[in-house]
C-alpha cells in the first residue's frame, strides 16, 4: 500500500511502518500505551490482507464533513479499521491575527471562529479582556443579563442547526429546512438587536455595543411561543422513529473516562453521564440566579448526543423565559471613560469627547499586564480564551481553546469498528465547527 | 472573581513580604485570582501527574507563548525567564477547581516531555503548539504539522514570523 500524496507524514501511515503502542492507538483499541506494555499484550489486532482494505479519503470536500474536514479512513469492506482526521484547511492565523488586532477590535476576530455561535466567543474574549482590567466585576447587571440572552438564544440556534445538519446527514432530508427555518428566526432577532445575522461583534469588553432595540421582548416572546410546537415536530419526525433510533442508537459510543481523557467537553461529555456544565459548575454571568436543568446522558453514544442537544434547546427556552421577568434597568456597558466610548449625542457638542472617542477607536485602550484563562459553556463545550498582555492596547498573545479541536480527537474512537455509514452519523453527532477547528 | 485592581496591588505587596508560596516546590503566583505554578521543565511531567492524583484529572487548554518581545514580564525570583513559555491549563472536575501550568523554556532547546501519556487529549494540542512555535515534545506520538502545510517553512506564532511576508503565487495567472 503506497500513499502518494504532498503532505506525507499528516497521513493515515501503512501498517507495516507502525509500533505495535501506535498500531493499537490508531485502531483506538487504545488510548495510550508504552511500547514495553504493547509488547507484552502480544495479540495484536492481526493486520487484514493488504488487497482487503482501502484507504479512503473522506473529505476535505465532502457534504457529512461539515466544511473542510479531512477523514482518511481503512476500510475493509465497509467496516472502518482505522481513522485519521487531517486539519488545517481552514487555517487563517487568527491567533496571529489577534495579535495585530487591539483589545477593542478583537471581537471581530474571535466572532469568525465558531461562526454558529459567534456571540459565546465573543462572550468569552470579553470576559477575559474584562479580567485582565480588573472591571469583571462592574460590569452593569442589565448588561450580564443580556449577555446571558444573546448566549442562550445563540446556543438554541446553534443546536437547532445541529438538528438540520444532523437529520441532513442521516437522510431525514425535510429536518434540514425545518431546522435552517427556525434557526433562521432567531437570526432574524439577533439581525434586529446587533445588525447582523452572525459576526455581530455586539458583545465587547466593559459590555454590549448597543441597548436592546424596542420590541425585543415581544420579538423574544414570539420565537419561544413558536418553537415548542417546532420541537414536538422533530420528535414526531426524528425521535421516536425506528429508522432514526437504528441510525443513532448504539454507534459512536464513548465511555466517561476516554471522554474525560480526551478533553472533550460539553454533549460528548455529558452524553456519557459526566455531570459537567460551567453553567451550572463554574458559573459565570449570572446563571447561578436562574434555574434550569443539565441534561445527561448514559449511552454515550449518538443518540444521546442528539437527545441532549434536543432538549438543550428546551432548557435554553426556559433560561430566557426567565430571563425577560428578571432582566432589569439600567446601563448596558460600564461607564468606564478608559474602556467606554463617549455616547455619540456627545460627539457633536463636545470637542473632549470627540478627542476620546478617536483615541478609543484608533489607539484602543492598555490592558495591564498579565495573563489570564477564563472558560465559558459554549454549545459545543468549554471555550477558553487565554490572553497573555503586555501593558500594551493589544493582546501580547491570544488564545482559543476551541471546543471542536479537542472535541474532534474523539472520532477515531467512537468509530473503532464501525460503518462507513456510521461514521458520517459520528461526525455529525460531534458537531464540529471547522472554522473554530482551524483558526 | 471580583477582584478590583486595588485587591490586586494589596495581594502583589502582601507576596513580597511573607516567603513565595508553593506546591510540589514549585513557585506558587495568583494571576488575576488564577492560580498559577511555574513549572521547572525537568519536573514537569512529575508535577502534572501529582496533580492529576490530586484531582486534576483533565487537560483542558494546552498551548504556548513567545516572550521574546517582552522578555521583562513579572514572574517569581525562582524562576527564570525564557523565551518560550508552555501553558497548560488543568481542571478538577470534582472540587471544581483549575490550575494553571508555566513552564520555561529557552530558545535554543525548545523541548519538553510530552503530556500524551497522562492526558491523550493533548495530543492535538501539542501538535498545534509544535506547529506554530517549534516546540518539540519528547515522546509525542505523532510530531506533525497539524495546520499548516507539511512543507511549510518557520513557525507562524513566534514574534519574528512577520505577517505579509509570504510571497503570493496566483498558478497560472498571465503575468
Amino acid at each position: 500500500m503506497t500513499l502518494i500524496s504532498d503532505e506525507g507524514a499528516q497521513e493515515l501511515r501503512p501498517r507495516s511502518e507502525l509500533t505495535a503502542s501506535e498500531l493499537l492507538r490508531e485502531v483506538a483499541s487504545v488510548l495510550r500505551l508504552s511500547e514495553a506494555e504493547a509488547a507484552k499484550l502480544g495479540d495484536l489486532p492481526e493486520d487484514p490482507d493488504e488487497d482487503q482494505t482501502m484507504v479512503i479519503n473522506m473529505g476535505p470536500s465532502h457534504p457529512s464533513t461539515h466544511g473542510v474536514l479531512r477523514l482518511m479512513l481503512e476500510l475493509q469492506g465497509e467496516t472502518v479499521l482505522r481513522c485519521k482526521p487531517i486539519i488545517g484547511y481552514l487555517h487563517t492565523g487568527m491567533e496571529k491575527t489577534g495579535e495585530q488586532l487591539t483589545f477593542m477590535q478583537g471581537g471581530t476576530n474571535v466572532t469568525r471562529m465558531d461562526y454558529a455561535s459567534p456571540l459565546n466567543n465573543e462572550l468569552v474574549f470579553s470576559m477575559a479582556t474584562e479580567k485582565l482590567l480588573g472591571i469583571d466585576g462592574d460590569i452593569p447587571e442589565r448588561a450580564q443579563w443580556m449577555r446571558m440572552l444573546l448566549s442562550e438564544l445563540n446556543r438554541m440556534s446553534s443546536h437547532l442547526l445541529f438538528m438540520a445538519t444532523n437529520g441532513m446527514d442521516l437522510g431525514a432530508v425535510s429536518m434540514m429546512i425545518y431546522g435552517w427555518r427556525e434557526r433562521e428566526e432567531v437570526l432574524r432577532f439577533f439581525q434586529k438587536v446587533t445588525g447582523l445575522r452572525m459576526n455581530h461583534n455586539f458583545v465587547r469588553p466593559g459590555g454590549l455595543a448597543a441597548d436592546l432595540p424596542p420590541g425585543w421582548r415581544d420579538d423574544v416572546l414570539r420565537i419561544l411561543d413558536m418553537l415548542p410546537e417546532r420541537l414536538e415536530e422533530y420528535d414526531t419526525l426524528m425521535t421516536g422513529q425506528p429508522i432514526w433510533r437504528e441510525r443513532l442508537q448504539g454507534v459512536g459510543v464513548i465511555t466517561p473516562s476516554e471522554a474525560l481523557a480526551l478533553g472533550a467537553t460539553g454533549p460528548i461529555l455529558r452524553s456519557t453521564g459526566v455531570e459537567w456544565d460551567l453553567r451550572r459548575h463554574d458559573p459565570y454571568l449570572r446563571y447561578d440566579e436562574v434555574e434550569f436543568d443539565l441534561i445527561v446522558g448514559s449511552y454515550g453514544d449518538a443518540f444521546d448526543r442528539y437527545a441532549i442537544r434536543l432538549n438543550e434547546i428546551r432548557e435554553s427556552m426556559r433560561i430566557v423565559r426567565q430571563i425577560l421577568d428578571l432582566m432589569p434597568e439600567g446601563d448596558y456597558r460600564i461607564q468606564d471613560k478608559k474602556v467606554t466610548p463617549p455616547p455619540r449625542a456627545r460627539i457633536d457638542e463636545s470637542m473632549e469627547a470627540l478627542i476620546h472617542h478617536f483615541k478609543i477607536f484608533t489607539e484602543g485602550f492598555k490592558v495591564p499586564e498579565g495573563e489570564v484563562y477564563v472558560a465559558i459553556e459554549s454549545p459545543r463545550g468549554e471555550i477558553g480564551c487565554y490572553i497573555a498582555s503586555d501593558g500594551s492596547p493589544t493582546p501580547y498573545r491570544m488564545h482559543v481553546r476551541a471546543p471542536s479541536f479537542v472535541n474532534i480527537q474523539c472520532l477515531p474512537h467512537m468509530m473503532r469498528s464501525g460503518l462507513v455509514a456510521d461514521a458520517v452519523a459520528v461526525i455529525s453527532s460531534v458537531d464540529p465547527v471547522l472554522g473554530e477547528v482551524d483558526r | 472573581m471580583a477582584d478590583t485592581p486595588d485587591e490586586t496591588i494589596e495581594e502583589s505587596s502582601e507576596l513580597a513580604e511573607v516567603p513565595e508560596p508553593e506546591m510540589f516546590g514549585c513557585p506558587m503566583t495568583d494571576s488575576r485570582g488564577q492560580l498559577v505554578l511555574h513549572v521547572d521543565r525537568d519536573r514537569y511531567l512529575d508535577v502534572a501527574k501529582q496533580l492529576a492524583d490530586e484531582g486534576y484529572a483533565m487537560c483542558v487548554d494546552l498551548t504556548a507563548v513567545d516572550y521574546s518581545e517582552h522578555m521583562e514580564r513579572p514572574l517569581p525570583s525562582s524562576v527564570t525567564a525564557e523565551r518560550f513559555e508552555v501553558v497548560v491549563n488543568l481542571l478538577d472536575i470534582t472540587h471544581r477547581r483549575r490550575i494553571r501550568l508555566r513552564v520555561q523554556l529557552p530558545e535554543g532547546d525548545a523541548k519538553v516531555a510530552t503530556l500524551f501519556d497522562l492526558h491523550p487529549g493533548t495530543e492535538a494540542m501539542e501538535r498545534e503548539v509544535f506547529d506554530m512555535f517549534g516546540i518539540k515534545f519528547d515522546g509525542h506520538p505523532d510530531p506533525s504539522r497539524i495546520l499548516m502545510p507539511e512543507d511549510w517553512n518557520g513557525y507562524p506564532l513566534r514574534k519574528d514570523f512577520q505577517v505579509g511576508t509570504i510571497p503570493v503565487q496566483f498558478k497560472g495567472a498571465a503575468s
